[in-house]
């Protein structure tokens, strides 16, 4: 990343410079698509695991809920249409606009990390139904484990989206109280944020309360033993969490045939609670079934899975070279099913929204852009004593040794450049 | 024979040529196939040896690890990769409680030719888990080795010797040199695996590094030397186990000892070189062993890492403090 280094302190002594380096070269532009043909990554694999993925995969296909086709035609839902018997025309222009304004802040971030503004972006382009639909579900007593791509999750939660930037720009590890929002800090190891979400849940239950808690995660995450740990955990202890998991298809390169060969939601089962794979573009369907979900947690029936069903249309983060794993006509097929685009052609056939209301959002989208940019722009670097804080919350002796020590250090060059030393 | 590549090139090639020699070698990790890795270090290797051999594993480390325990028992060398320092913890109880000590529990009969390849290591303006040092935690533990390359050439050859040893070896990769180019000959006879080098001669005080900070001290070298003092530089390249007997007869020349890596300092692999040269050198040091490394604090953001790595000011103090005893 470019560090424009407020630094005021200068070398001592004139030879080869810092070690720091621009950003990562992992992502070197340039390469070809993969094999032509097989997104799924099946190419070259022998015996029966070809056949009996794709007959997994078809005979669970109808099992999606939806309730807004990508064309926009609102279809009935016996089981589902319940939960959003309650939404008003203004309730759907207020998911929609959480959705462009979402993907503006996204693009925007997007941009600056281009611009060297931030060291890294994890886009959350083509999820904003999955993220809006289930973050509109919650309540405000309700707690949310995201992982590092839940930014419309954070924008449901009040959470300033500029705060988001910190880490990505390299200024903090966090950035916001998890407590005000009741929205905690992104989690960048795969997969452990879904034990923290199973264990407030069991606080909760202890504490009699009704509140519930929603785990997102990927795909990918799946895999992991942390993930299985939190469905034996949220079952056995009856745990109120919703398992809100975001499969986008790609865990970086790898498709998600490359995790399970069931689909994801089934995998609940196995461990005694429902799942549910909901059309993840479909921001009422992903409103009702966490409704759903969420109702289920508060009435002590314990955790529920749900496979928002989606597909991440950018790299999986700035540095990431999705060319070199996955076809362009992926990408092409997905954009039919565009979340945004079909919640709008639902609005306008509807007569729920006049130009006037769109003219309005693009109006404040490109403000939110322009506040982006510059709170962007305008954070500072953190203060060098920023490495010694919070390290503990009592207080350790080695640490005030070693920040004396630090600041010792730093105070030499000031006598340096007095023509000191 | 010798061509000039990149350090990341290197291991790449290093790869290739294990592949190809001996069927039992497979790479295993998150993204390693089509994707070469997100370093790209295991390029093109798939599209060669197949998906048998160059395997994209489930995003699970613990699974990596502990399958790889059992494609050893079944005879294989898995070359893992941990897609970055931080992430090596849900593997780590395989690596600690299993891999460790097969060997020792079935009295010797079980072999572990397992590489756990991890690149380490900070100083690219990453997000958090992408840059920490984590080698200390694992040489505590006994029954694993532990190495470090710092250039293109060792890469190559420490990665074959590492496949071919029947132990298991966690070999982190210094990720800020992976784009480094070097000269790699691969027709010569390397250096053993475990045997520390002299990279650079002097005379008044040694200093001592592995991977990301051999060039580093090279760099603080050259301009002590401007200031008229010589410098003596080791690339101790192996961690675990460390090459004592190199380091003593520097020592032993030059009388002073600075010790520099990224990882903290407090219990770091400093302190074990600082105890134990002060045991075997005690009346040849001139001052005590210092050492130059992270602090006792998580490893910061991005714009805050050059403050908290050593560089060259950091370094060039400590052997100013170590000259002035
Ligand atoms: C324990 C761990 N291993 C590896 C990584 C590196 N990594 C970051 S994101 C990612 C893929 C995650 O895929 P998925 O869970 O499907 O989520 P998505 O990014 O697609 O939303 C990987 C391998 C990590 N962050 N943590």
């Amino acid at each position: 990343m470019t560090v424009d280094s407020s630094a005021a302190r200068k070398p001592r002594r004139s030879a080869a410079g810092k070690a720091g380096t621009t950003g990562s070269k992992a992502g070197t532009a340039g390469a070809k698509s993969g094999t032509a043909g097989n997104a799924s990554g099946t190419t070259g694999t022998k015996r029966t695991t070809r056949t009996s993925r794709a007959a997994a995969k078809k005979s669970t296909e109808p099992e999606l809920v939806q309730l807004l086709t990508p064309e926009g035609k609102r279809v009935k839902n016996a089981e589902y249409d319940a939960y959003v018997a309650g939404v008003t025309p203004e309730d759907l222009r207020g998911l929609y606009r959480d959705m462009v304004l979402t993907r503006r802040f996204d693009a925007e971030a997007t941009a600056l990390q281009r611009q060297g503004e931030l060291g890294l972006w994890a886009s959350l382009l083509g999820q904003e139904a999955a993220q809006i639909g289930s973050g509109r579900a919650l309540r405000d007593d309700d707690y949310v484990f995201p992982t590092y791509r839940e930014h419309g999750v954070a924008w449901c939660r009040g959470v300033d989206p500029t705060n988001l930037l910190g880490m990505f720009r390299g200024v903090n590890n966090g950035g916001w109280d998890p407590n005000s929002n009741n929205f905690q800090l992104y989690t960048i190891v795969i997969g452990s944020q879904t034990l923290h979400a199973t264990g407030y849940a069991m606080g909760i239950t202890k504490d009699g309360a009704d509140s519930a808690v929603i785990a997102y995660f990927g795909d990918g995450a799946s895999s992991q033993g942390d993930v299985a740990e939190s469905f034996t955990f949220s079952a056995v202890y009856n745990a109120p969490v919703v398992f809100f998991c975001q499969n986008n298809q790609w865990a970086i390169s790898e498709p998600t045939e490359k995790q399970s060969r069931v689909p994801l939601y089934q995998r609940a089962q196995g461990f005694g609670f429902p799942g549910v794979r909901v059309d993840g573009n479909d921001v009422l369907a992903c409103l009702a079934v966490t409704r759903w979900a969420l109702e289920r947690a508060r009435s002590g029936e314990g955790p529920t899975l749900v496979e928002a069903y989606t597909y991440r249309m950018g790299a999986h983060t700035t540095s990431d070279d999705p060319t070199r794993y996955r076809h362009d006509d992926e990408r092409a097929a997905w954009e039919a099913k565009d979340p945004i685009l079909r919640l709008r052609r639902y609005l306008e056939a509807a007569n729920h929204a006049d130009e006037g209301f769109f003219a309005e959002l693009e109006t404040e989208s490109e403000a939110l852009g322009k506040r982006v940019r510059e709170a962007v722009r305008a954070m500072p670097d953190p203060d060098h004593f920023a490495i010694f804080e919070n390290v503990y919350a009592d207080g350790h002796a080695l640490v005030d040794e070693e920040r004396a020590q630090f600041a010792a250090y730093q105070a030499s060059f000031a006598d340096a450049s007095e023509g000191g030393r | 024979m010798a061509e000039k590549m990149a350090m990341a090139k290197a291991i790449n090639e290093s790869l290739r040529r294990a592949l190809e020699t001996d069927p039992k070698v497979l790479v295993m990790g998150e993204d390693v196939g089509k994707l070469g890795g997100v370093f790209r270090v295991t390029d093109g290797l798939q599209k060669d040896f197949g998906e048998s051999r160059v395997i994209d594993t489930p995003l699970a480390e613990s699974g990596i690890v502990g399958t790889a325990i059992g494609l050893a028992l079944r005879g294989y060398r898995p070359v893992v990769e941990i897609q970055f320092d931080g992430f090596v913890f849900p593997a780590y109880d395989q690596i600690v409680t299993q891999l460790a000590k097969m060997h020792a529990r079935s009295l010797g009969k079980v072999k572990m030719p397992v590489v756990v390849r991890i690149p380490y290591g900070g100083g690219i303006g990453a997000v958090e888990h992408h840059s920490e040092s984590p080698e200390a935690l694992f040489a505590h533990v006994a029954g694993l080795k532990i190495v470090s390359p710092s250039n293109a050439s060792d890469a190559y050859w420490m990665m074959q010797q590492a496949i071919q040893s029947d132990d298991p070896v966690i070999y982190f990769e210094p990720k800020r040199r992976y784009w480094d180019k070097a000269e790699v000959d691969a027709e010569a006879i390397p250096a053993p695996l475990h045997k520390a080098q002299v990279v650079r001669e002097g005379t008044d005080l040694t200093l001592a590094a592995y991977g990301p900070m051999v060039k580093l001290c090279q760099e603080v070298a050259n301009a002590a030397a401007e200031e008229g003092k010589s410098l003596e530089v080791l690339d101790l390249r192996s961690v675990s186990p460390l090459d004592f007997d190199t380091i003593q007869a520097s020592v032993e020349k030059t009388r002073r000892l600075v010790v520099v890596h990224e990882a903290p300092v407090f219990f770091g692999s400093g302190a074990e070189i600082a105890a134990r040269i002060t045991e075997r050198c005690f009346f040849h040091l001139e001052a005590p062993v210092l050492r130059v490394g992270g602090y006792h604090a998580p490893y910061p953001p991005a714009r805050l890492e050059e403050e908290y790595l050593p560089d060259l000011d950091r370094v060039l103090d400590a052997v100013d403090r170590s000259l002035a005893f």
